[in-house]
């Protein structure tokens, strides 16, 4: 075998982040602008600027949150069943929600009427709103633990419910899930507009990276006094995927414990925190690349942070602390894996080399005469 | 045990999400083919019609893209919410076209279709050709992939069942991507969804001809759509068959019912044009038949025979017998009570061929080791679907598949080759052949899922194991919420497609 079963999972485990993270850097760009649309535009030509400058591209992004689905669902199948299943109501939003998307922005401009505009723009709205509201509690419940077990044949036995996922460290992941992407949104908006529209994303660029450091930071110190996840004892990392091989131990401040293992990795935090004061700082000076750049990398730190927290956890049970799946014992097999890595190998720089193609031939700012122009084939 | 009502629920609710996710899939495909090749035309000619043309169908295609991918996202994560058993048992194997489809053809299509839709302006004639020739190769591939994993539930091949894990692994990728199943599949699906691309073209055009409006643009778009879907129906039809030979080499029983063969026949076995079967007496009432067609069809021999339905039945007994011994092992496995946990795995390993068909059992009992000859003869009978509504799917589809090939041969003669577009009665029937290829699809599903039942992995994994341990509470207010909102959404789509239907091309263009 070329690559070890154990190095293969971390991998996986790396490329996993690596889906989510593009997904919330791209795919954030759409959801921010979706719950910025009543904030920073408020003209009819305002809001077709907004649309049109992710029009080109947001449907590429998406792609990202599929591939994500699908790689979870082929590489981690028990966290594919698991998560989905046990937060059956909260993803039932999120597809709600997303399923607006595509048709607010293709719709709204299909006919020329105030009240059916109005109508698409809400949809637009719940469509960047839910999901990243979602996404973020989502994380906090993982880091909390969610409620499930297996039985001997590897029936999941779980609690579904959406209330109960609403603890307030998990809706405090959600405000920082809002402050994160509305930013990412934003910063993308002062690469692509000008003016009013401009102007309006600089202040929220300006303001909302505060509430992510404050959110983060509360986050932070909430997980030294909550539980965390442990493994004391494993049968091995290289065995074929069975969460019954291990067990783990719930301990406060368990979360942090990955600090004290490898300490290089309070970098992730750090440049979080740091990249969110650069935001504001170059937004203060106008300059809308280098905006975007450090928004960019502090949804990627921060992301990071809670995989390298977490590590090798993925999804812990709070129910049954020896159920949790983990990198060791939740992924496919090593054919599944393998024959997967050499198709991402392959296709993803394929796909980064004319995803940014693509970026490049829509490069440039969207005005209010470019909408007046080609005002029948833009959205 | 396992609540059926959370089973049905599941089902009904996969098969509206998919059902209505098909609606848009074969257009989108067949129309993106379409406008490579009008703009190819245009690209060659430099002739603005054409251009007009691309834009024009361009727009409608948007129009249902943008349904088509937002009714996809809730499939790709349906199988997480409400069939978790069936992500974990096979997710190794089903997941890996999936994960692939994305990053091979879907980002393909997505990104692409942005460059096709606002890159007019901002890229050379060819440039924008190949953003659309590629979008269109994103769609066909992303298809292809699907279609490898749906392939997989009816012809699980290439893998092998592990009991430590307790679910089915990928053996030979190879045998998954390749099977033959799964090709003929492929292009029996995307030659459907080319004819669906024609037949939306070719009627909307003929509209324009009986209104007398934008003429020049009509006939065009008539001879494009015309010849491409001659060639696609007739592909479709052979490539049904090809796919209707597979069923009878690899499942049997799909075949028995789509046919109502209860009897094991004299080979060659003979065709039911028309009946109606009724499986309380396994008995077709009514019939028609034609002598020996079905065995030359189904077996492509004159002595080969088709197994009917009753002994496939008796054959489903000796396999929950064969399969109860393979539970037991892997009972004493799961519980920790195995003697040699090595051998035992070893067995499994080589012995998980009836496994699913003691599984059957579970509907039953718990404790299936105790079942009952009862509860065994009606979990084998359980294996044979409900013979009756594939029986008519299948031939209203296959009717749907003929008449194609008819009107396309006509509207071919007579529009392509002598050009006389003012045949009414051949306008008329174009216009309204529109919701056929629809209907065609959508029983072409129900014939290939509801076909395959009881199981959702054919001999593998029963489908009521499959689901997710939810409350039916939880189904039914999810379901309600997709019925409510794509139909909503539906109303909206087809609202938006008449009306820019009837708006129709940019006249200017049109004129000159």
């Amino acid at each position: 075998m070329l690559i070890d079963y154990e190095i293969l999972r971390i991998i996986w485990w790396g490329l996993l982040g690596f889906l989510l993270i593009g997904f919330s850097v791209l795919g954030g760009i759409d959801l921010g602008c979706g719950m910025l649309l009543p904030f920073v535009s408020k003209k009819n030509t305002e809001r077709r600027i907004l649309i049109n400058s992710i029009g080109p591209t947001w449907e590429s992004n998406q792609v990202w949150f599929i591939l994500g689905g699908g790689a979870i669902f082929a590489a981690w199948p028990l966290v594919y069943s698991v998560v989905f299943s046990t937060m059956y109501f909260a993803l039932l939003m999120v597809l709600l929600a997303l399923i607006l998307r595509p048709v607010g922005f293709d719709y709204r401009n299909k006919i020329d009427n105030a009240k059916w505009r109005k109508a698409w723009d809400a949809a637009i709205f719940v469509g960047g709103f839910i999901p990243t509201l979602i996404f973020g509690i989502a994380i906090g419940n993982l880091l909390e633990g969610l409620r499930f077990s297996f039985d001997e044949f590897m029936v999941i036995k779980n609690q579904v419910e959406f209330f109960g996922l609403l603890s307030p460290f998990a809706l405090l992941c959600g405000i920082l899930g809002i402050s994160l992407i509305s930013t990412q949104g934003a910063s993308f908006l002062m690469m692509k507009t000008e003016e009013d529209i401009f102007n309006r994303s600089r202040k929220i660029a300006m303001i909302m990276p505060f509430l992510t450091i404050v959110s983060f930071l509360i986050g932070g110190y909430l997980l030294k006094s909550m539980g965390g996840y442990q493994i004391t004892s494993i049968a091995g990392t290289e065995l074929d995927s069975n969460p019954f091989n291990k067990v783990v131990l719930y301990q406060e401040g368990g979360w942090l414990l990955n600090y004290t293992k490898f300490p290089w990795i309070i970098a992730a935090p750090c440049i979080g925190v740091i990249s969110c004061l650069l935001v504001v700082i170059v937004s203060l000076m106008r300059n809308a690349k280098y905006t975007f750049i450090f928004s960019s990398i502090s949804i990627i730190s921060i992301m990071s942070t809670v995989g390298l927290s977490m590590f090798p956890f993925i999804v812990p049970s709070i129910m049954d602390y020896n159920s949790s799946l983990t990198v060791w014992d939740a992924s496919s097999s090593y054919k599944a894996l393998a024959v997967m890595l050499g198709t991402v190998v392959v296709f993803m720089p394929i796909v980064i080399f004319y995803v940014s193609f693509v970026y490049k031939v829509m490069f440039g700012k969207v005005t209010g005469d470019d909408i007046k122009k080609h005002s029948k084939e833009l959205y | 045990m396992i609540d059926m009502g959370v089973v049905d629920l599941s089902r009904l609710q996969f098969a509206v999400t998919a059902m209505y996710h098909f609606l848009f899939v074969p257009l989108t495909m067949g129309l993106a083919l379409l406008l490579v090749i009008m703009e190819s035309v245009y690209v060659m000619t430099g002739r603005e019609i054409w251009k007009e043309m691309t834009k024009f169908w361009g727009k409608l295609f948007a129009i249902n893209f943008a349904m088509g991918v937002a009714t996809g996202i809730t499939l790709e994560f349906q199988f997480g919410t409400n069939w978790a058993y069936y992500s974990h048992y096979v997710g190794d194997v089903f997941g890996v076209p999936l994960a692939i489809e994305g990053i091979m053809a879907f980002f393909l299509e997505s990104t692409f279709v942005g460059l096709f839709l606002f890159g007019w302006n901002r890229m050379t004639k060819t440039g924008h050709l190949f953003a659309t020739f590629l979008m269109a190769v994103g769609s066909n591939l992303s298809a292809l992939w699907i279609l490898i994993a749906n392939a997989w539930m009816t012809y699980p091949v290439g893998a092998t069942f592990n009991p430590e894990s307790m679910r089915m692994e990928i053996d030979s990728i190879y045998e998954v991507f390749t099977s033959s199943v799964a090709q003929a599949k492929f292009v029996h699906t995307v030659s459907a969804a080319y004819v669906t691309g024609a037949v939306f073209v070719l009627s909307i055009s003929c509209y324009y001809l009986l209104k007398n409006k934008h003429r020049e643009f009509a006939k065009r778009s008539i001879i494009v759509a015309t010849s491409f879907g001659l060639l696609s129906a007739a592909s479709v039809v052979v490539l049904g068959d090809e796919s209707g030979y597979l069923d009878g080499q690899n499942q049997e029983m799909k075949m028995a019912s789509i046919e109502a063969m209860w009897e094991t026949e004299e080979p060659p076995a003979s065709f039911t044009v028309f009946g109606v079967p009724d499986k309380e007496s396994m008995k077709t009432n009514y019939s028609i038949k034609i002598p020996y067609l079905m065995g030359i069809i189904g077996t492509r021999s004159f002595d080969k025979e088709i197994i009917g339905i009753k002994e496939l039945v008796e054959r489903a007994k000796h396999q929950i017998k064969h399969g109860l011994v393979e539970y037991k092992v892997l009972q004493r496995l799961r519980l920790g009570q195995s003697h040699d946990p090595d051998g035992d795995k070893e067995y499994l390993r080589n012995n998980f061929s009836n496994l699913g068909f003691a599984l059957l059992l579970k509907r039953y009992r718990t404790d299936i080791l105790n079942a009952t000859d009862a509860e065994i003869s009606k979990a084998a009978l359980d294996t044979v679907p409900n013979v009756l509504p594939i029986f008519f799917a299948f031939r209203i589809m296959v009717a749907c598949g003929l008449f194609f090939i008819i009107l396309f041969t006509l509207a071919f003669y007579h529009m392509n080759i002598r050009r006389r577009f003012n045949k009414k009665w051949l306008l008329l029937a174009c216009l309204y052949t529109l919701p056929l290829p629809w209907i065609a699809a959508e029983l072409g599903w129900v014939v290939a899922e509801y076909g395959r039942q009881p199981w959702v992995i054919h001999g593998i994994l029963p489908t009521f194991m499959g689901v997710s341990s939810i409350s039916k509470g939880s189904v039914i207010a999810s379901l309600c919420g997709f019925i409510l909102l794509y139909t909503g959404l539906l109303v909206v789509d087809i609202y938006l497609m008449v009306k820019y239907a009837k708006i129709g091309p940019n006249q200017k263009v049109n004129e000159a």
